[in-house]
């Protein structure tokens, strides 16, 4: 047997394969929605909301994974609500992002007593994944994924079209809540596996190497689960063979399976 | 907030009363006050820029408004047609499953419906990819399956030649006679109004509303569109019973 084979059986091996295949299964849904509704700029402030939440949790003793929650969700409802009246939405999530970053940093440097490891945050630590963090991974990929399946034709209506979901009857801005709520939640759980700064990237790459494979809405969703475990997958294994941090090499291996279908797609036009 | 409901048996569909509607510190809107009965087709004409899609968002309820009501029938369907879709190049769809959303239907349903526009053909293909006139027929197609006992159409022959819109407006007529239901629609275009409608002329306030003669006799009428003559299509004719205050007509308004 070789050696690879081996490592793969040890437990925190286990443990991040298994919590990096499920983020990578509930980016999908919430992946493709970020695409199709144009909201990468919006996800990238979530995410580095989260940089603000872990370091307020370490400063005040809370739960961080509810810290991040709870920040990540507070920047994007003010964003939406409140950002229209200071200045432009792309502004305000201009403003929020690198704020909550630059803010989230100086806190840092005031925390004497506290020790953070900046990189592990930004980059994310998979391989320092607990029974605990997969708990939580675990049930809210379980939440999510009830909550995508439950409110599906809904959210995907408003998505198409706010005024024809109107006509139907569905409040478009009730389902920009569910999905920033959403996106709160994976953020908290990615936050240990791919990093503050490349959860945007799991959560727009996959879907975009699975459009050209699709027909369906529902199609490309199960295509991205696919490709975004096989990345998950490919960057763990890449990262133990090669001695690489895991994060960034399961992104790596997303825009390689991008690239892969992108160009197929692009020759066969 | 909510739309406060009128009782399934009200004789209207929809009343919309003293309704204003203002964004910033533009008023769309202003005072607007008129029903709608089950059956009737009423056209809403005036120049860019009057509030006319404004004032069918505000009747689908994407416009809370600022001053006013706009009260539905409890369980009214609507079937909604926009302006315009645009579809994200990033968004997969095929017109079958569009035509299930938001509510499933059976494969027979949706075919049944797209047969009606004359769009079955279309059934497999990628929304993005259709022509405008087909796209407006597949929007009006699944505004039909929800069976609507209102069916809205925002300048639904924007974007047509006018042999595509005549065409277009006949089906429209042929929908109307075989499942009776109200219709709502929206036109810059004076050379575009049904015969058998009752329009509505607005610019930002109802400047004055009848059959499409006595409307082309007002002198706001004249105001608003000089001298460009309101022409109406030739259709079917209207069956007399449903819509005794409107003469079928054939010949052009002078």
């Amino acid at each position: 047997m070789n050696p690879g084979m081996i490592v793969l059986l040890d437990d925190f091996v286990v443990r991040a394969a298994l919590a990096s295949i499920g983020i990578a299964i509930v980016a999908a849904p919430l992946g493709c929605f970020v695409v199709w509704r144009r909201m990468a700029y919006f996800g990238d402030t979530s995410a580095h909301a989260a940089l603000l939440g872990v370091v307020l949790a370490l400063a005040f003793s809370l739960p961080i994974t509810l810290s991040v929650i709870a920040v990540s969700l507070l920047m994007a409802i003010a964003v939406t609500y409140g950002g229209g009246k200071l200045a432009t939405t792309d502004t305000m999530l201009g403003v929020v992002s690198h704020a909550s970053v630059a803010f989230g940093l100086v806190l840092a440097a005031l925390l004497v007593d506290v020790r953070i490891d900046l990189l592990s945050l930004l980059f994310g630590d998979i391989l320092a994944v607990s029974k605990t963090d997969l708990a939580i991974i675990g049930s809210v990929v379980i939440g999510e994924l009830l909550l995508f399946y439950w409110w599906w034709p809904r959210l995907l209506t408003s998505t198409l079209n706010s005024d024809l979901a109107r006509a139907s009857g569905i409040a478009p801005t009730q389902t920009h809540l569910i999905l920033t709520l959403a996106l709160a939640m994976l953020v908290a759980i990615a936050l240990k596996v791919v990093g503050a700064l490349l959860i945007v990237a799991m959560l727009i790459i996959p879907p975009a190497a699975a459009r050209p494979l699709s027909k369906t809405p529902e199609q490309m969703v199960a295509i991205t689960a696919l490709l975004g475990t096989g990345s998950a997958i490919g960057g763990l294994t890449l990262s133990l063979l090669i001695d690489i941090p895991t994060g960034p090499a399961i992104i790596c291996s997303a825009t390689l399976l991008f690239l892969i279908t992108r160009i197929n797609a692009a020759a066969r036009a | 907030m909510p739309a406060l409901q009128l009782s399934a048996d009200d004789l209207c569909l929809v009343r919309v009363e003293n309704l204003h509607i203002q964004i910033g510190r533009s008023s769309l809107l202003e005072g607007i006050d008129f029903t709608i009965a089950p059956g009737e087709i009423i056209t809403v004409i005036g120049p860019n820029g009057a509030g006319k899609s404004t004032l069918v968002k505000a009747i689908i309820g994407s416009l809370p408004p600022s001053e006013g009501f706009v009260r539905k029938r409890k369980g009214l369907r609507i079937g909604y047609v926009p302006q315009r879709m645009h579809v994200d190049a990033s968004l997969p769809i095929t017109v079958m499953r569009f035509m299930g959303l938001p509510i499933s239907q059976s494969k027979d349903a949706i075919k049944r419906a797209l047969a009606q526009t004359r769009v079955d053909d279309c059934m497999h293909r990628q929304l993005s990819e259709l022509s405008s006139g087909q796209l407006q027929r597949v929007l009006v197609a699944r505004a039909l399956l929800v069976e609507p006992d209102l069916l809205i159409l925002d300048e639904a022959t924007a974007g047509l030649d006018q042999p595509a819109a005549s065409r277009f407006f006949l089906q429209i007529e042929a929908i109307h006679q075989q499942i009776n239901c109200a219709i709502m629609m929206v036109s810059h275009e004076l050379n575009m109004i049904m015969a058998t409608s009752r329009i509505l002329c607005l610019k930002h306030h109802l400047c004055c509303q009848g059959t499409p003669e006595e409307v082309a006799r007002t002198h706001e009428y004249h105001t608003l569109f000089g001298d460009t003559v309101l022409q109406y299509l030739p259709g079917i004719a209207a069956s007399p019973a449903q819509f005794d205050h409107h003469e079928p007509g054939n010949d052009c308004a002078a």
